[in-house]
């Protein structure tokens, strides 16, 4: 949720940063990132007292290192209201740090870094002394657990989800582990109910719930809501989804072979597929598309049950619906190469790699990074754009629509630039 | 085909089948053969088992049958006769007595190597046929403890070897440390999306063997590999679940590898030298998804490695100078062709190889693959029984002046360091990464 619209639209041309300084400044630069409005860029660097920190550079400015330095700094990551974040470690301790504030509280070791959409919370995973939590913006849970994996944060950043292990089984234990050990910890207070194996939970709009898809013995997987499982058992499950507008659920299940899309009172779609993962709703709810295999071997997107008429051969990824729900974009692979393909028809240009499109906020615009012999560029609406980078982030429309911004490297200077696509 | 004759069984003692068995009924039993049966397999199996007419040319191509001085109860067939033909005659009327029987069979005595069907004159994958086998033990819930273990950890972890999230980064960052030691600048980079590489390896190497991910730290740097690796699972493309009959967590671990490389925009995935992996990626488990072919390109190591000598990617200091021998794991092999290819590496890397006999897709399998290895202790000695013809295999090859066996695969690896220990072959063990690492040119 990024709000763009103070941002300077101006079409032309800025120089952020001359990257060419930052290695006569740094004998050690990880990649580069902009910030999302492109006034800035960061990258982890090592100084001159061979310990690591993070520099900054907004245009016409120096090279601005942050303060403390540590000896460990990894993934470095641009909040979407421009704050930087990073996880940070000295003598063996961990922690976040926020535009060079690191947290209070420290641990053994922290992974899984998750902003809200408005990027206002942090959360992440955490050990200490062998003992597991989630913490959101340097508040742990008051409970530990012996395992944790799959942190889910909500979408108003106050509530953490994570698989746990509630029961303790050790190596070797398999009839222990057949009787659940598994479950859901929602801001440190597990369900009450364990199972097997316990995977991807997931949030309600308003954190009111939590799903997650489960594995009740060998032969049997469902979906679990606030621990009560679905009343029906399928071979298997992938991940569910929450409606964005209400606590309707739904999940890819698959019976006798065939992949559908279901809900708690049955099948969503009548109709079935040979792979279903991935559904995404519209904004408002009122669409459902998700990425399908009709036959063996053959991908495409259907949208609402309906399956495009155009297959691609090797691989899809990336389904994106526009704001308006009313179109669907999506990446594909076909004969070894990357393309992409919007409302079922695949634009013409063929890339080496290609990035999630990306809609204008009324719908009418679609560009997708591409990747072209190590060089790349921006195809809007199916027309690449007439220049390149050796580095480039996704574009971001203006709120109108027409006008983009391009983040990216040229010559080793980091540009920001507006482009009119009038 | 006429009934087998009942063969003499010394028992076993391992839990996961024993406890797994008194669990059983004969209706349950029944009813889960005939869902096997009648939904997830069709005319391949029962060409398979009804076209084999006894005539026993299997055996020779049979390490077990070979190395247990011919007995027929370890031909091929006779596997399947012990198993698959007995279920598929009795249509699944069988006892709870029979499926322990045959799990030990289909679980211990075959490693799925697939050089029978080589010998086969109607090319019969009897293979396939005990995977069935294993199919329906692992529905019925009668897996050997240790592999069923492992199985379990792949769905809590992702991973076979239950490593923790945090124990993963935390292992990749030391041995990073390390190899800045010899290589200041040198980055294992993490989550580098757009990378042209994604690198994998299996669960063991975090755990029990993280020199190999220095080394690779090392080879990708000295060649410029524009490279990754995943701070998330999926990090892991082993497989055990491929073995134990588990296909539904295949599927989500697959998933799991392939999304993880796809989400950071690879172009590739190099994997590490293992076999059971590759036959995961690149065949079994992609296929159950839905994919024809893995989505984005699979490189195994071999592949890998000469691809760095055929473009001229890295230098080496010298050749290394012990006289090598090479063996040439099953599911790389006659899996996927690579042979020639590992031969030209071992060539362009060692300055005496010296072959053993038989090689290439002729080669006899380590005796650990297909999962055997990974049913542990409780059948160790009976594993190490079954590769007296390996082990005869290696002394020749040590005969000819051979002092270092190569074998690219991790499985390959753990039988044939027990068929060395225990046949006293006396010969050193090494990955061909060990091998580059030990003569390359170490960047600054």
């Amino acid at each position: 949720m990024i709000d763009t619209d103070n941002w300077d639209w101006e079409p032309g041309r800025k120089t952020v940063a001359d990257l060419s300084l930052w290695q006569e400044s740094y004998s050690y630069t990880e990649e580069f990132f902009a910030s999302p409005d492109g006034e800035t860029v960061a990258a982890i660097v090592r100084n001159e007292d061979e310990e690591f920190t993070v520099a900054t550079q907004a245009p016409g400015k120096e090279i601005q290192p942050w303060e403390n330095a540590y000896e460990k700094v990894w993934n470095l990551k641009y909040g979407p209201e421009g704050r930087l974040s990073a996880l940070i470690s000295d003598m063996a301790e961990w922690t976040v740090s926020t535009d060079d504030v690191p947290w209070e509280n420290t641990f053994d070791f922290v992974w899984n870094m998750a902003l809200t959409p408005a990027g206002d919370h942090i959360a992440v995973s955490a050990q200490k002394e062998l003992q597991y939590s989630a913490v959101i913006d340097d508040r742990p849970w008051e409970t530990q657990f012996s395992r944790l994996t799959g942190m889910a944060l909500s979408q108003d950043g106050k509530h953490t989800a994570a698989v746990v292990e509630t029961v303790q089984v050790l190596e070797a234990e398999i009839f222990k582990f057949r009787k659940g050990c598994y479950s859901v910890a929602i801001d440190g207070t597990p369900w009450k109910q364990t199972f097997m194996n316990v995977w991807e939970p997931c949030f309600s709009k308003d954190a009111s719930h939590v799903a997650a898809s489960v594995r009740t013995n060998y032969q049997d997987y469902t979906i679990a809501v606030d621990g009560k499982a679905w009343d029906r058992n399928y071979s298997s499950v992938w991940a569910p989804l929450f409606s964005p507008t209400d606590d309707t659920l739904i999940a890819p299940v698959k019976e006798n072979g065939r992949w559908f899309l279901a809900t708690d009172g049955g099948k969503v779609w009548d109709a079935s597929f040979c792979q279903l993962w991935h559904p995404a709703y519209s904004q408002d709810g009122n669409r459902i598309a998700a990425i399908v295999a009709p036959d063996f071997g053959l991908w495409t997107v259907a949208v609402d049950g309906i399956a495009w008429e155009a297959t691609f051969n090797e691989f899809l990824t990336d389904l994106v619906l526009s704001p308006d729900g009313q179109r669907a974009g999506c990446v594909f692979k076909h004969d070894g190469m990357w393309g992409v393909a919007v409302d079922g028809k695949p634009w013409q240009g063929r890339f080496d790699m290609a990035w999630k499109p990306v809609f204008s906020r009324d719908g009418n615009h679609v560009a997708a990074k591409v990747e072209t012999n190590g060089s790349y560029t921006v195809v809007v609406d199916g027309i690449p754009l007439d220049r390149s980078f050796s580095r480039l982030e996704a574009p971001i429309f203006s709120p109108d629509g027409s006008r983009l911004l391009l983040r990216g490297v040229e010559k080793d200077v980091f540009y920001r630039e507006i482009v009119d696509l009038g | 085909m006429t009934d087998s004759t009942a063969v003499p069984d010394k028992g076993t003692d391992d839990q996961g089948i024993l406890t797994g068995v008194e669990q059983l009924s004969p209706e349950k039993i029944e009813r889960i053969i005939n869902e096997v049966l009648s939904s997830e397999t069709g005319a391949k199996l029962k060409v398979y088992v009804d076209t084999c007419v006894s005539c026993g040319l299997c055996s020779e191509g049979c390490h077990f049958y070979l190395s247990r001085d011919k007995d027929p109860k370890f031909s091929p067939a006779a596997k399947v006769k012990q198993t698959m033909w007995e279920i598929m005659r009795k249509k699944g009327k069988v006892s709870p007595e029979f499926i322990k029987k045959a799990a030990v069979v289909a679980y211990t005595q075959c490693n799925l190597c697939k050089r029978c069907a080589m010998y086969c004159p109607f090319g019969l994958d009897i293979a396939y046929v005990l995977s069935v086998m294993r199919r329906i033990c692992h529905r019925l819930g009668v897996v050997p403890l240790y592999i069923q273990d492992t199985a379990h950890s792949h769905s809590v972890t992702g991973n076979q070897m239950w490593v923790k999230d945090d124990e993963w980064v935390d292992t990749l960052m030391w041995q990073e440390e390390e190899a800045r030691d010899e290589v200041p600048n040198l980055r294992i980079p993490l989550d580098v999306e757009g990378a042209d590489t994604f690198y994998s390896v299996i669960g063991p190497e975090p755990k029990f063997r993280a020199q190999l991910i220095y080394q690779a730290a090392m080879i990708m740097t000295a060649a410029g590999e524009d490279w990754t690796m995943p701070s998330t699972p999926g990090w892991d493309n082993s497989d055990m679940c491929m073995f134990t009959g588990d296909y539904e967590m295949m599927e989500r671990l697959k998933k799991m590898h392939f999304e993880a490389a796809t989400r950071l925009k690879a172009k590739r995935i190099v994997m590490g030298e293992c076999g059971h992996a590759f036959r995961s990626v690149y065949d079994m488990g992609n296929r159950a998804l839905g994919w024809k072919m893995p989505p984005i390109p699979i490189v195994h190591a071999i592949e890998y490695y000469h691809e760095l000598f055929s473009q001229d990617k890295i230098k080496i200091k010298k050749k290394f100078d012990r006289p090598v021998t090479l063996h040439d794991p099953c599911n790389i092999v006659r899996g996927r062709g690579l042979h020639e290819m590992a031969r030209s590496v071992v060539n362009s890397t060692c300055k005496t190889f010296i072959e053993m006999t038989p090689n290439r897709e002729h080669n006899y399998c380590c005796g650990a693959g297909g999962g055997v290895i990974n049913c542990g202790p409780p059948f160790k000695n009976a594993r190490v029984e079954s590769t007296k013809i390996k082990a005869e295999q290696l002394f020749a090859a040590k005969a000819k002046g051979a002092e270092v066996v190569i074998a690219p695969c991790h499985n390959c690896h753990g039988g044939l360091e027990d068929v060395i220990h225990h046949y006293g072959v006396d010969m050193e063990l090494k990955f061909l990464g060990d091998i580059i690492y030990e003569i390359m040119e170490i960047p600054e």
